[in-house]
């Protein structure tokens, strides 16, 4: 394929040219609009695919109804016609300077859709396709073309991501800050308020009063969470809710028990459907269904991966022939006493995707950057001082991976490591005094039968001269800690692995090792500004498929809130899910919207996605991104293990 | 796992010694939380359960020429991890029997944990019950659960050192395990291998400078 041909060109020569890049971009699908540059060269590309039959406007969560929240008059009307009403104050300043409002495919298909907004301009026609379930075959592709290259354009980088994506959260989000703040032309208020919103996310219900006189509070306060994890067995117990005590949830336990069953009766299980402006996804896991419920607009492969990993956490506890047994022996069994105690790593899992994880989203991991002959030392270290029974040896930092060491047969799936990394850098179980801890721990991926054992000590990143005694709270000071484990079958391993780790700290002591993660750790990631010097980009993901790990710049300093990374992940995963939708052959996604630009460029070898300033042209954009895989290919063997050290 | 007690002299006539000591009782009677107040004098009013166990040291001075270290195996709760525990208290030389005293329930898994300790453990362990929480019922006499003299009675007859205790308020903590250091035999050993110094804590100074990295060059 030509296209394929040009990606891997770009790969091992220059790059690829603005022009191809829009090229391809085009012959995705074409484009056109009243803008100047590269798109006249789209339409001639070979033989254009034929346009797509219209459909309806429903990008981000292909699986949804056909009829996306923006058909729904209900959603159209109160607050967020308020919002509207105020942002459009702004919208319409854009539109004038450099983009209009999506309309979808107008040109191509007059009258067959309503104008979505009243503000579109009939010379801003695009090109909208996307897939919804019902065919579920089809690609999803979005393309949007600025009319003029902005300048000075005032809105805020991502301000509102999400805002043209009908995210039922944001627009959420956005009514209470407007009911909140009345107005929107103070952006730092109106961000502080979104904020305070989306922290309040994680708080915690308060408890019911046995008299339920706070009842309606309560309510209130759980149906303003905008996700929703439940756990239930099949005989319809609860065994988790990330909000809520029993008295709340057990309600909503037998709706969702009712329906959950009513399909499996029928032979003909239930995936997930749609209520208002929330998504309901289920999976049933033998004697387990487990649902999540959101209205952050993720797509339903990745809620469904979601769920997969509360899965693996709760086998992690038990192991799968342990949970069987249980089950069958007793189907009406309370699983919540076997699983006592593990509620908070299943929460600060749950909380992990509520906040979004690059890592959960593309399935992989983060490794410390280290010079290729740094890393070497440390891992020649730990292979030196390897005790018998070591099965899996690893150094962290910060949830990333510095160095590992491992059998030459086994490899260790991302998945549980994903568990480990919650378990230490998110949950704050492993803290009592800051002593060693042993672990007895299932890896599901490596094998869902049987408990291995764990040893997990910590040094301090920052107060190099003793290990850490009490661990810190925050969980920016905890980027800066390094976690020595140490995984072996042996269950009466610990002194032994505590030998392990006296003697590996001392080889790093001595051969630098130690120093040169501790300045890495707190060097942390390089910026984009570091990595493509007068770049456009303002932050990317950047997956190596064969190695299954990813590496990104920093979020500082265009993302230092809570809810802007919230809004950057969200982008992240619109453009993940539409490049992943089934049977889309993507290769190249090209996004505007009214708060960013974005590309997402799939090959064989690695998945970039890469955000903009709303200002930045396209090919600025593209160039940004050729920069960016230039750097990768040059740091390659610093920031990814390539192979690590196997005996 | 080889014996992990040992005793010495040091040259000045001071005495040295090492126990392993360990904690068991039902999840959320406070465990952890002794072992926070006595390892670092530190109080969490919220604290994540114990996943698996974790092990700890610390170095108490009875009188002026005896030194204990206790490594400590602070275990976790949940039924899940029982299989687990004789590993823990298998070359104790002390355990520690910990009780909620707001909660009933809790002092019969206390005795069941004595019971078992008394026939698996090693043959000399020293046992103590704490009934911790006490703070709690300073604070509300009716929370209180289980009578002091009930549980008195039942360590006496058992043979247990017993305290009340409260994390919280550090009450009888540093009592608790001095008691159990008081209890463990010190004179029987001769002069033997002395640890001190030997802590495996590694000195993580950043020590030579001329191994760190030249800061700005990658290669």
């Amino acid at each position: 394929m030509a296209d394929t041909a040009n990606i891997d060109t770009a790969e091992t020569a220059e790059g690829i040219s603005t022009k191809d890049f829009d090229k391809r971009a085009g012959s995705e699908h074409s484009e056109s609009g009243t803008r100047e540059v590269p798109i006249a060269s789209l339409q001639s590309r070979e033989s254009s695919p034929p346009p797509l039959p219209a459909r309806p406007r429903q990008l981000s969560r292909p699986d949804r109804s056909p009829f996306g929240s923006y058909s729904r008059p209900s959603s159209a009307g109160g607050p967020r016609l308020a919002s509207r009403a105020t942002t459009a104050v702004s919208r319409a300043d854009i539109q004038t300077k450099s983009y209009g409002d999506e309309r979808p495919g107008g040109h191509l298909l007059p009258g067959s859709r309503g104008v979505s907004r009243q503000q579109s301009f009939s010379n801003l026609g695009r090109f909208v396709s996307n897939s919804k379930s019902d065919g579920g075959d089809s690609a999803s592709i979005r393309s949007y073309i600025p009319t003029l290259e902005a300048s000075g354009d005032v809105e805020s980088l991502l301000g509102e991501v999400l805002s043209d994506y009908a995210s039922p959260a944001w627009k959420k989000l956005d009514a209470c800050a407007l009911e909140q703040a009345g107005y929107f032309h103070d952006v730092t208020y109106e961000v502080d308020v979104l904020n305070d919103i989306f922290e309040r996310e994680f708080d915690e219900l308060e408890p019911s009063r046995p008299d339920g006189s706070n009842e309606e509070a309560l309510m209130a306060q759980f149906r303003s969470k905008l996700k929703h994890f439940l756990i239930l067995s099949s005989a319809g117990k609860p065994i988790y809710s990330r909000h809520g005590d029993d008295q709340l949830v057990t309600n909503y336990i037998g709706v969702v028990q009712t329906i959950i069953s009513f399909y499996q009766g029928a032979k003909d299980g239930l995936k997930g459907f749609t209520a208002g402006d929330v998504r309901f996804v289920i999976m049933s896991k033998g004697p387990l269904n487990l649902v999540a419920i959101s209205q952050l607009g993720e797509s339903d492969a990745q809620l469904r991966a979601q769920l997969e990993a509360l899965y693996m956490q709760i086998l992690s506890t038990l192991t799968l022939p342990n949970m069987e047994r249980m089950f069958s022996n007793r189907p009406s069994i309370d699983l919540r006493r076997p699983l006592q105690g593990t509620e908070t790593l299943l929460s600060a899992l749950a909380d992990g995707f509520t906040r979004g994880s690059p890592s959960s989203l593309l399935s992989a991991l983060e490794c410390l950057r280290l010079r290729k002959t740094h890393r070497q030392v440390i891992n020649n270290s730990m292979l030196k001082v390897r005790s018998q029974n070591l099965l899996y040896g690893l150094i962290v930092a910060g949830g990333k991976l510095v160095s590992v060491i491992r059998p030459k047969k086994h490899s260790l799936h991302p998945g549980d490591l994903e568990l480990i990394f919650n378990m230490l850098f998110e949950a704050e179980g492993i803290k009592a005094g800051g002593g060693e801890n042993w672990i007895p721990i299932c890896l599901p991926g490596f094998n869902n039968t049987g408990f291995l054992y764990m040893y997990v000590s910590f040094l301090s990143a920052t107060q190099p001269n003793h290990e850490v005694v009490e661990r810190p709270s925050s969980r920016d000071e905890r980027e800066e800690e390094i976690a020595i484990l140490f995984i072996s079958p042996n269950k009466e391993g610990f002194f032994e692995l505590r030998q392990m780790k006296d003697d590996l700290v001392e080889q790093l002591q001595e051969n630098g090792g130690m120093q040169s993660i501790r300045s890495a750790v707190v060097k942390g990631r390089p910026s984009c500004v570091d990595i493509a010097p007068g770049t456009v980009a303002r932050h990317f993901l950047y997956k190596s498929k064969g190695n299954v790990q990813f590496a990104m710049p920093s979020y500082e300093p265009n993302f230092n809130t809570t809810l802007s990374r919230r809004r950057l992940l969200s982008l992240y995963h619109i453009l993940h899910a539409s490049v992943h939708v089934k049977n889309a052959h993507l290769k190249v996604q090209h996004c505007i919207s009214r708060d960013s630009i974005s590309l997402a460029w799939i090959t064989p070898m690695f998945e970039l996605f890469c955000v903009a300033d709303p200002s930045a042209s396209r090919n600025a954009l593209a160039q940004a991104a050729n920069k960016i895989i230039q750097w990768i290919r040059r740091e390659e063997e610093r920031v990814f293990i390539i192979g690590g050290a196997v005996f | 796992m080889a014996q992990r007690m040992q005793q010495g002299a040091r040259p000045g006539g001071s005495r040295f010694a090492q126990f392993k000591l360990v904690l068991l009782g039902e999840s959320a009677v406070g465990k952890s939380s002794l072992v926070l107040r006595f390892v670092k004098d530190q109080f969490d009013d919220y604290r994540e359960s114990t996943i698996g166990a974790a092990f700890l040291t610390q170095t108490i001075a009875l009188d002026e020429n005896t030194t204990v270290k206790f490594e400590i195996w602070d275990t976790a709760g949940q039924e899940r991890y029982k299989s687990l525990a004789p590993m823990y208290y298998r070359n104790a030389n002390c355990a520690v029997v910990v009780y909620d005293i707001t909660q009933a329930s809790s002092l019969d898994k206390a005795k069941a944990w004595v019971k078992e300790l008394q026939r698996q453990a090693n043959e000399n362990i020293i046992i103590a019950l704490a009934g911790n929480k006490l703070d709690l019922v300073n604070e509300s006499p009716d929370k209180r659960a289980i009578q002091t003299s009930d549980a008195e009675q039942y360590a006496r007859e058992a043979g247990l050192l017993f305290f009340e205790t409260s994390a919280k308020t550090a009450t009888n903590v540093k009592e608790l395990f001095t008691a159990i250091a008081k209890k463990l035999p010190m004179d029987q050993a001769g002069p033997r291998g002395i640890r001190a110094g030997q802590r495996p804590g590694v000195d993580l100074r950043p020590g030579d400078s001329s191994t760190s990295p030249t800061p700005g060059c990658n290669c």
